[in-house]
């Protein structure tokens, strides 16, 4: 097994045992992974590929090019894995967590204002799974996901980026 | 030179309108980013955030905006909204990419071209976004992924000497070339646009603008559109980058549609003679249509 090249970009093999990486998640992982944990149909990726940037940080990409791929950037930064539990961007939450069934807490409006400002806030009437879930509110009259809040003990961990955190 | 627009009075039928509007400030112009949001859904939100809006007329995806900080709404933070100058539209527009196409931005950041190409490609098929500068690659990053792009690879390189490979060597369908200028036609925006300003820097830009052309020609395959853009009036920016081309590769100039108002481009200028076909460049002065000042020429690469 190789280790994983921080410079470059390499695809992530199909399935555990196409895997010559040490540690890198397979493809059938990553999109089972969205659809356990969010509901997140599993027909969402076929035009994608997934592919490591630095270890642990997962992007997806709709088209292929060759592997490995040494450019700056290939399509959207989607996941880090390198925790205990996959942790969803914020990027990725707000371009696809709108196909989520599962594991989407729903903010009012000061609750999302708090939420983008990075600050943490007790929401006890959420009764779901804790971990990783996609905060969403009401915009121009259909939910709309924010990011990602880690839910613990009763209370929402806003983990809005710093530079993507406003006071609306 | 102590007041570089002044070069332009012999070729404007409106010079005054044309210094006037130079001294006024640029509207705020928003893109809706269509990979995330409708434009009907983009207006309700603006609408929700007590941002006045309008149409700007000419392309139902760009309003003219009454605040001056869009960044602080809802909308923007949901990357349904791109902050850019009107005129900086027309490139993608002009392009006219499809959905599925191989299409590159060889001077891409920071991303207002490259976020309205995949918008124009539905996210489908491939966007190369090349820059040469690491900080302003972090920041067409950032936007590319606030706006919720996936079909773009971003590289880093000189674009004079951009390389296929990481690509297969597979060539472009469409190109958009909008290179970096002397800025004229920001003045309105930057009112220290000119400062700086000298006829050297205006023929050592225009020297490196000739390398990118001629690259993005060359990794165009044949039948291929390439877009030629700047945000300045200087002619040897310009015209004559677009003659250097046509005299170096087998491409022609195409004429094309744009619903704003314009002027031809040269085919003279001070004291040289461009291809008669350069009239099929567009020039666009502030004072046409309340906008910055901008260049777009379209190339067709033989087939």
């Amino acid at each position: 097994m190789r280790e994983n090249d921080g410079q470059q970009f390499g695809r992530l093999p199909a399935t555990d045992d196409d895997r010559e990486v040490e540690g890198r998640p397979s493809r059938a992982a990553v999109v089972d992974f969205w659809q356990d944990r969010y509901g997140i149909p599993t027909a969402t990726w076929d035009d994608y590929t997934f592919w490591e940037r630095g270890a642990g940080k997962l992007w997806a990409f709709r088209g292929d090019v060759p592997s490995p791929a040494r450019i700056q950037g290939l399509g959207m930064a989607v996941l880090r894995t390198g925790g205990e539990h996959w942790k969803p961007t914020t990027n990725a939450v707000q371009r696809f967590g709108g196909l989520a069934t599962d594991c989407v807490i729903e903010l009012n409006d000061a609750e999302a204002r708090a939420f983008l400002a990075g600050r943490d806030q007790e929401l006890p009437r959420w009764n779901g799974d804790w971990g990783y879930l996609i905060a969403s509110h009401e915009l121009a009259g259909e939910s709309e996901p924010i990011g990602v809040g880690l839910y613990l003990h009763g209370e929402l961990r806003s983990q809005v980026p710093k530079g993507r955190q406003r006071e609306l | 030179m102590d007041d570089p627009l002044a070069r332009y009075e012999p070729i404007l039928d409106d010079y005054e309108a044309f210094r006037a509007a130079c001294e006024r400030p640029l509207p705020q112009v928003v893109r809706v980013n269509t990979i995330k949001a409708t434009v009907v859904r983009a207006e309700r939100a603006l609408k929700e955030a007590g941002v006045g809006y309008e149409p700007v007329g000419w392309n139902d995806e760009l309003l003219a905006v009454d605040t001056d900080k869009p960044g602080n709404t809802w909308p923007y933070v949901h990357g349904w909204l791109y902050g850019q100058e009107e005129v900086s539209a027309v490139p993608a527009v002009v392009c006219d990419p499809d959905p599925g196409d191989r299409v590159f931005d060889p001077c891409a950041a920071p991303g207002s071209k490259t976020t309205h190409l995949a918008a124009l490609m539905d996210d489908e098929g491939l966007l190369v976004a090349n820059d040469s500068n690491l900080g302003r690659l972090s920041a067409l990053r950032s936007n590319a992924e606030r706006c919720g792009l996936t079909n773009v690879a971003v590289t880093k390189s000189d674009a004079r000497n951009f390389s296929l490979a990481p690509f297969g060597g597979e060539g472009f369908d469409r190109a958009v070339v909008d290179v970096p200028c002397s800025c004229e036609g920001t003045i309105r925006k930057n009112p220290d646009a000119l400062d700086e300003w000298s006829l050297d820097h205006v023929d050592g830009v225009a020297g490196i603008q000739k390398g990118i052309l001629s690259r993005a020609i060359e990794v165009t395959r044949p039948g291929g559109t390439v877009v030629y853009s700047t945000c300045t009036f200087a002619p040897e920016e310009n015209e004559a980058v677009v003659d250097h081309a046509l005299a170096e590769h087998d491409v022609e100039l195409v004429e094309y549609d744009l619903p704003l108002s314009t002027r031809a481009g040269l085919t003279s200028w001070d004291g040289e003679t461009y291809n008669a076909s350069l009239n099929r460049a567009k020039r666009i002065y502030p004072h046409l249509n309340d906008t910055g000042g901008f260049f777009c020429a379209k190339l067709e690469v033989a087939a």
